[in-house]
């Protein structure tokens, strides 16, 4: 039998060498992970990036094909699920239907016969405010209570390890903004390393610690939330998390602080320690928010970048902020996000405007050179309405 | 107010009203049907159950009575039958449960990421049906006659003394119940275990079960809808059944079933009234047999 004991504290994971291959395609390539105990590490990706192999990796549902995994330093490769001290949250919460809510919580803790389930099981429930409904079966329940009873049944088990898999995605916002504040807290309280898997950007920024951006089976780029966001490695990162403005162009001076990238004629300064190439074609980058709008042609100072004069093609209005698409000639379609500090916009579509930023605030990408046009159509508000289409339909088929 | 609290009324209630003569219209087929060719027999079994010979009357010849006597006579000479069929039906229906299950569980479940394969696997099931079930009761018959290959190597080894017979034993009926009643057995099993989600089983396994513990705690309850209807498929003909433990096929006089009773009663006795009895025992165990099963069972909450 497994572990007959709860875990004392959270223990780490690490994935050393972890390829999986499916007939056909390879799911992860060549992954190299470690979580240090009792963090809250999210893995944050598009589907199809990987990660939710890797969770059922972790949790022993499938095997590497090559690679090894360790938990709290134990090789736990070729170990069986059910002897690991790991719990998932499934996404589709999996909760028992022939079972009460009572049952299901208690099901783990029976299975290792550890005393005083049923009690146990209740205290877990009364944490995610469900005890009331122990007697209930699980179609009873909303989506939202189901999720927190997946969640009761995984923590009651007080596992070295928590796997969320999505758990929160099919549930509306506020109650979503709920869930995570509550994870967050039993988070904190238990002292359990988390692995959380999501697609939800936000959702990853406001709960990990350390965040893994996965694509194509690989990660991207690892880091803090504010690591990540403001100093992004790879376009994917820069478009993944948040939006960009990419552009590409030739170092023409390279400065002990600071390159110089000549941006369709523009010269464009971005800080060296912030920027992974040096020389030739580099791609650079700046976030719309920190981008602001001129109406009047801007004179020319050392500590902001200018470009334009651009027109401005949509403007969108979302309460806080406003986002404008301007169109640079040679440079292409940039975002900028102006908080609404006066009553709606500042600008109308057709105007003519410049857009002005401060040097520290560029970041250069680790890219190859040649991949550009990607950048381009990666962050238009065409493709961002069908990744918000995509991912949509997404939420819907798994709810 | 009133007056168009009352004007209101009518025209809410018509449309329940057309819509209950609709649903009529689409029942009456089939309760024609059922009247004509379940109660009225149902009603003339019950009615020849209690009718009486006509005195000085030739053999078979009855009249309408309220001869309570049919029920205990027949009960107190068949009695063993009764006891006999539901036993060999009870110890069927389990054999055919547990050849069932493996054979549903890998169609089912197993092959599902290969559908040619399914839908291989399930023809295979139900192909016997393309043969006469006589046939091939009769056929069993041959393969485990006295000088068939079976009873010589049994013989040969000594498991069956030399003047063994395996037809005509109560082995060789209910070999013969058990294997006829298999694909009743195994279809809706596999039409539960197609369904069965495998996310549960997984979840089960994530929560420190073991596969037989799995097995048992989730697998199990899971597909209980496809167990219960395929035992009831199984043990109601099985009961009732007349051809396996019959001496034609691969029955003796000492292991007639209830149904070999019912039969002779009608076809070669002439005895209907007893014969009617008979049935209508036969038919109330089963439903109190099956009532307290299916309640026991609690498959309300996965039906």
């Amino acid at each position: 039998m497994a572990i007959a004991s709860f875990a004392e504290s959270g223990a780490d994971l690490q994935l050393t060498g972890i390829t999986k291959r499916f007939p056909g395609f390879t799911a992860i390539e060549d992954l190299d992970l470690t979580i240090p105990a009792g963090s809250f590490f999210a893995l944050l990706g598009p589907s199809g990036c990987g990660k939710t192999t890797t969770l059922r990796l972790v949790a022993g549902l499938e095997e590497p094909t090559e690679g090894k995994i360790l938990i709290g330093g134990k090789d736990v490769t070729e170990t069986k699920p059910y002897q690991r001290p790991v719990n998932t949250v499934f996404q589709s919460y999996a909760l028992f239907p022939h079972m009460t809510i009572l049952e299901n919580v208690a099901f783990g803790l029976k299975r290792r016969k550890i005393g005083d389930a049923v009690a146990k099981a209740h205290e877990a429930l009364k944490l995610v405010e469900l005890d009331h409904l122990a007697s209930r079966r699980p179609a009873q329940l909303s989506g939202g209570q189901q999720q927190r009873v997946a969640l009761a049944r995984a923590i009651v088990n007080r596992p070295a390890l928590l796997l969320l898999d999505e758990p929160l995605g099919a549930l509306d916002l506020k109650l979503r903004r709920q869930m995570q504040l509550e994870l967050k807290t039993i988070q904190t309280e238990v002292g359990l390393t988390f692995l959380h898997v999501t697609h939800d950007q936000e959702e990853a920024m406001t709960m990990a610690d350390t965040v893994a951006v996965m694509n194509k089976g690989r990660i991207e780029q690892l880091g803090a939330p504010e690591e990540l966001y403001e100093l992004p490695r790879t376009a994917f990162v820069a478009n993944f998390l948040g939006q960009s403005n990419l552009f590409t162009g030739d170092v023409v001076a390279s400065g002990p602080d600071h390159i110089t990238v000549d941006v369709a004629g523009v010269p464009i300064v971005v800080p060296r320690i912030r920027s992974r190439r040096h020389a030739g074609e580099v791609a650079i980058g700046v976030r719309p928010e920190k981008v602001t709008l001129l109406t009047t042609a801007p004179a020319a100072e050392t500590g902001r970048n200018v470009l334009g004069p651009g027109r401005v093609t949509d403007v969108s209005f979302s309460g806080v902020s406003t986002q404008y698409l301007v169109e640079v000639p040679h440079v292409g379609e940039l975002v900028v996000f102006a908080q609404n500090m006066v009553f709606g916009p500042v600008v109308n579509v057709g105007a003519e405007v410049w857009l002005s930023w401060n040097v520290e605030h560029g970041f250069g990408l680790d890219d190859e050179p040649g991949t550009v046009p990607r950048f381009v159509a990666d962050d238009s508000t065409e493709s961002i309405a069908i990744q918000r289409r995509i991912a949509l339909e997404e939420e819907l088929e798994q709810a | 107010m009133a007056f168009t609290a009352f004007a209101s009324t009518p025209a809410v209630e018509q449309a329940p009203r057309k819509r209950s003569f609709i649903a009529l219209v689409l029942l009456l087929p089939g309760i024609l049907y059922l009247v004509l060719f379940f109660l009225t027999p149902l009603i003339s079994l019950v009615l020849t159950s209690f009718q009486q010979p006509v005195l000085d009357g030739d053999i078979g010849e009855y009249q309408a009575g309220f001869n309570w006597q049919n029920y205990s006579d027949s009960v107190g000479e068949y009695w063993p039958l009764i006891l006999r069929a539901f036993g060999y039906a009870l110890v069927a229906t389990v054999l055919a449960l547990v050849i069932s299950y493996p054979i549903a569980y890998v169609i089912g479940v197993k092959a599902r990421r290969w559908p040619l394969l399914q839908s291989l696997l399930l023809t295979l099931v139900i192909a016997p049906f393309f043969i006469s079930f006589l046939l091939r009761t009769l056929a069993w018959k041959q393969i485990m006659s006295d000088e068939g290959p079976i009873v010589q190597a049994l013989k040969a080894v000594a498991i069956l003394p030399s003047d063994g017979h395996l037809t005509g034993t109560t082995f060789s009926v209910i070999f013969g119940l058990t294997y006829n009643f298999i694909p009743f057995m195994t279809l809706p099993l596999y039409a539960t275990l197609e369904r069965l989600d495998l996310r549960y089983i997984e979840a089960g396994a994530d929560l420190y079960a073991s596969p037989f513990t799995v097995f048992r705690k989730v697998t199990i309850p899971l597909s209980m809808p496809g167990i219960v209807s395929g035992t009831l498929l199984t043990f109601i003909p099985a009961a009732g059944d007349y051809i396996n433990a019959s001496r034609d096929f691969l029955g003796s006089s000492s292991t007639a079933m209830v149904g070999n009773a019912i039969e002779a009663n009608f076809l070669v006795l002439q005895n209907y009234p007893a014969a009617a009895a008979l049935s209508i025992v036969l038919m109330a165990v089963i439903l109190v047999i099956v009532g307290v099963y299916v309640r026991r069972s609690g498959t309300e909450d996965l039906v």
